[in-house]
């Protein structure tokens, strides 16, 4: 059992945990994710470490509400309990002083980005931070960012803050501004979706490029191979062998399919999960 | 043999085969999750019992991994003494409910059971399960404990092997720690063999009886990760290591579309299913979906668990797909029988060599080869070859890859000076379960390479001698 000693509501759908886990935060590095299970007849769910605090022994993890285990995750509040927390599970981020790096969050993914950028910057490295989101109510931790980057650009969809944009249009605005050959290397992570187009251009630049990458996942400690992704031809997990890879060598159109593939009970699970809190069932 | 075999005649008359075990009847059953076979009735037990002849010289220990005085559980057995014939079983075997369900008794006890020669051979396992069932549904009796010596003990692993491990160390005096990767211990017991052919229940009391003789059970716990052998023997407070980690990384075919919507491995279709439970979806949160035609890759026992959960969570058809013959099937004959029994389909002579999705990447067909035998292999089985042109298309909507496992590496990967081999195992003395790193020992399927329960429990009380010898000469 691991107590959730603080909450935070980051957006509307966002949401942060501070969780006691002294074993895990003792020897997780940023790029490392865990695995949790709310109650016994729950899911085991990957999510990235967002931070850590080796002193206190806790972790923070920040996860949107998008089925129902996230959802009752997010229900759950300062002074419960998550049942099952392992980790810190896959590769720590490969990190070193390269030069210049761009650290791209999209949407949820500026959680993950956060603690590899703070390393980047801590190893040396000039980081340029950029985050985004659809909108200005779902951008969080812009202090957080730009306190661990060098400098920090900030886009929404929508232009309700800052200015108007894609995260992979300011990746491209400033490749073009410093030069392709001024970049070392760029981490992207965020949606599928998101990190397959900043690939795309970056590899028009032929610059470097890591994901962080958040498929289906059932043990986590690569014993099923649910997880299973094509890079570069061959077949690797992303427990064990990521999460994060070279996004050139990717296939993220074999990554999304497998993704949707439990589409459909994905939302029977969250039909009944709504309908039994409508009638104020469970928790 | 023939002397004892003729006095045993004079005393009774011969019952030439094995009283059978009751099952759940196969329409039924393919539709629940319950148990297969329901076990011996007392009646049914001690008339079972009666067929031993109990030999001088029991050639049925010798076939015993773990060495269980068979002949003298059977004869308290026949004498309705079944509290004496666990008493008996449980000097040597830790786990009986468990051995008397999935140990291979056919290849071992029962394979050299003199009776068997003429006759069938007593049914040794079915009477092992009996006796331990007897027991669970009463009050068990911890075993005797010695005095603690001072020395901890942590076990890498909760399968069989550590389990095993585990419980002897413990019952000579050394304070144990089991760590289990997954929420729960088990290991293979658990995530692998199904609901139907091992409860849960069983495996769960069994470890609850561990901790009622001062075993720690620390799941979520991850060795390699969030410590490492080297730290638990240097400051961890450990003073000896087991490493029982098992085949826990699955095989693929490496053949293309593998990696299709409704490709699993079977330990990923089977972890759902019996350790998440996704056969209670959506009361239980893990989905598994199982198409109208499944094709399991494979011929052991864990194809055949594949096949006939398969079935169980509505597959309209499910096929065994082997590319060797019956002859070679390398599951027991048992769990071959009961799958025919409940409607699985063979291909024999079959292999994959493409598998086929359709727009949305969910597979629809494979594209298959015939095979014809050709000579022996290393292992003595004939050794299948392809024949050219054979190629056929099998339309099929899920695939189960049950091919095989090796070691997970991140025990291996993470411990400085643990000799492996080029396919990951662990390097260890079979006599000792002795590594190449002083304090550590090692056994079962990540030593082997995939095996069975009772193997790996045999190398876990092997090495919990040879940690015992090794602690007590720290003193």
């Amino acid at each position: 059992m691991s107590k959730i000693l603080d909450k935070q509501v980051l957006s509307p759908v966002i949401k942060l945990m501070v969780v006691e886990a002294p074993e895990i935060a003792r020897k997780c590095l940023p790029g490392q994710f865990i695995i949790l299970r709310i109650g016994e007849e729950s899911e085991r769910i990957p999510l990235t470490i967002a931070d850590f605090n080796r002193e206190n022994g806790t972790i923070t993890i920040v996860f949107q509400e998008v089925g129902k285990t996230t959802k009752q995750l997010g229900m759950l509040e300062i002074g419960d309990s998550i049942r099952d927390l392992a980790g810190p599970l896959g590769m720590p981020s490969h990190v070193e002083n390269f030069g210049a790096v761009i650290c791209v969050g999209g949407g949820v993914g500026v959680a993950p980005v956060y603690p590899i950028t703070r390393a980047l910057k801590e190893a040396g490295n000039h980081v340029i931070g950029i985050i985004g989101s659809r909108n200005k109510e779902l951008l969080f931790w812009e202090d957080k960012m730009r306190e661990a980057s060098s400098e920090l650009h900030i886009t929404t969809d929508d232009g309700s803050y800052v200015r108007k944009g894609f995260v992979s249009d300011v990746l491209k605005e400033i490749i073009e501004d410093r030069g392709k050959d001024n970049i070392a290397m760029v981490l992207a992570i965020g949606p599928q979706p998101m990190m397959r187009v900043c690939c795309r251009l970056t590899e028009e630049y032929g610059i470097k490029t890591i994901v962080s990458l958040n498929s289906l996942m059932v043990d986590g400690t690569g014993m099923c191979g649910c997880c299973r992704v094509t890079v570069g031809g061959k077949t690797r997990f992303v427990c064990v062998d990521g999460p994060e890879f070279d996004g050139h060598q990717v296939d993220f159109n074999e990554l999304a399919l497998r993704s949707a593939f439990f589409q459909n009970e994905e939302r029977t699970a969250m039909e009944r999960f709504s309908a039994q809190c409508c009638c104020g069932g469970a928790k | 043999m023939d002397n004892e075999q003729k006095a045993g005649k004079q005393k009774r008359e011969i019952i030439p085969k094995k009283h059978p075990m009751p099952a759940q009847d196969p329409a039924a059953r393919v539709k629940n999750f319950s148990e297969v076979a329901t076990g011996y009735t007392k009646e049914t037990a001690i008339d079972e019992a009666k067929r031993c002849i109990q030999c001088k010289k029991p050639f049925c220990r010798e076939g015993c991994p773990v060495d269980v005085d068979i002949p003298g559980f059977i004869k308290l057995v026949s004498e309705g003494d079944f509290a004496g014939g666990i008493r008996v079983i449980k000097e040597k075997n830790a786990l009986p409910a468990i051995c008397g369900r999935v140990c291979p008794q056919e290849n071992q006890c029962e394979q050299v059971c003199t009776m068997g020669k003429k006759n069938e051979p007593v049914a040794i396992g079915r009477l092992e399960r009996f006796c331990a069932d007897w027991e669970l549904a009463g009050e068990v009796t911890p075993p005797k404990v010695e005095q603690p010596t001072g020395f901890k003990a942590a076990v890498v692993g909760s399968g069989p092997g550590g389990l095993t491990c585990a419980a002897d160390l413990a019952k000579l005096g050394h304070q144990v720690t089991i760590f289990e990767a997954l929420h729960v211990p088990g290991g293979v017991l658990m995530y692998g063999i199904p609901e139907f052919r091992l409860p849960k229940k069983v495996v769960q009391t069994e470890i609850d009886n561990l901790k009622k003789i001062g075993v720690e059970v620390k799941v979520n716990s991850v060795v390699g990760k969030f410590t490492t052998i080297d730290e638990l023997l240097d400051g961890g407070g450990f003073d000896a290591v087991y490493i029982g980690t098992g085949a826990g990384l699955p095989y693929f075919m490496n053949i293309p579309g593998e990696n299709s919507c409704g490709v699993y491995s079977a330990n990923e279709f089977l972890t759902r299913v019996n350790l998440m439970k996704a056969y209670l979806f959506p009361e239980w949160d893990t989905p598994v979906k199982i198409g109208k035609k499944v094709a399991v890759l494979g011929g052991g026992n864990v194809a055949m668990d594949s096949a006939r959960t398969a079935l169980r969570l509505g597959a309209e058809e499910s096929w065994i797909v082997y590319r060797r013959s019956e002859k070679e099937l390398p599951a027991r004959r048992e769990e071959v029988e009961h799958a025919i029994e409940e409607g699985v389909k063979f291909a024999f002579l079959t292999s994959p060599v493409k598998i086929i999705a359709d727009e949305k990447g969910i597979v629809k067909s494979m594209e298959c080869l015939r095979y014809e035998l050709g000579e022996p292999d290393e292992s003595g089985r004939r050794s299948p070859v392809p024949i050219p042109g054979s190629e056929f298309i099998m339309d099929v909507d899920t695939v189960v890859v049950a091919i095989g496992q090796g070691p997970n590496p991140l025990v291996p990967r993470t411990t400085k000076g643990l000799e492996v081999t080029k396919r990951g195992n662990i390097v260890a003395d079979l006599q000792t379960g002795a590594t190449s790193k002083q304090g550590v020992y090692a056994g079962g399927d990540v030593v082997t390479g995939a095996a069975t329960v009772i193997l790996a429990m045999g190398a876990g009380r092997v090495a919990a001698k040879s940690i015992h010898e090794y602690l007590m000469n720290k003193k």
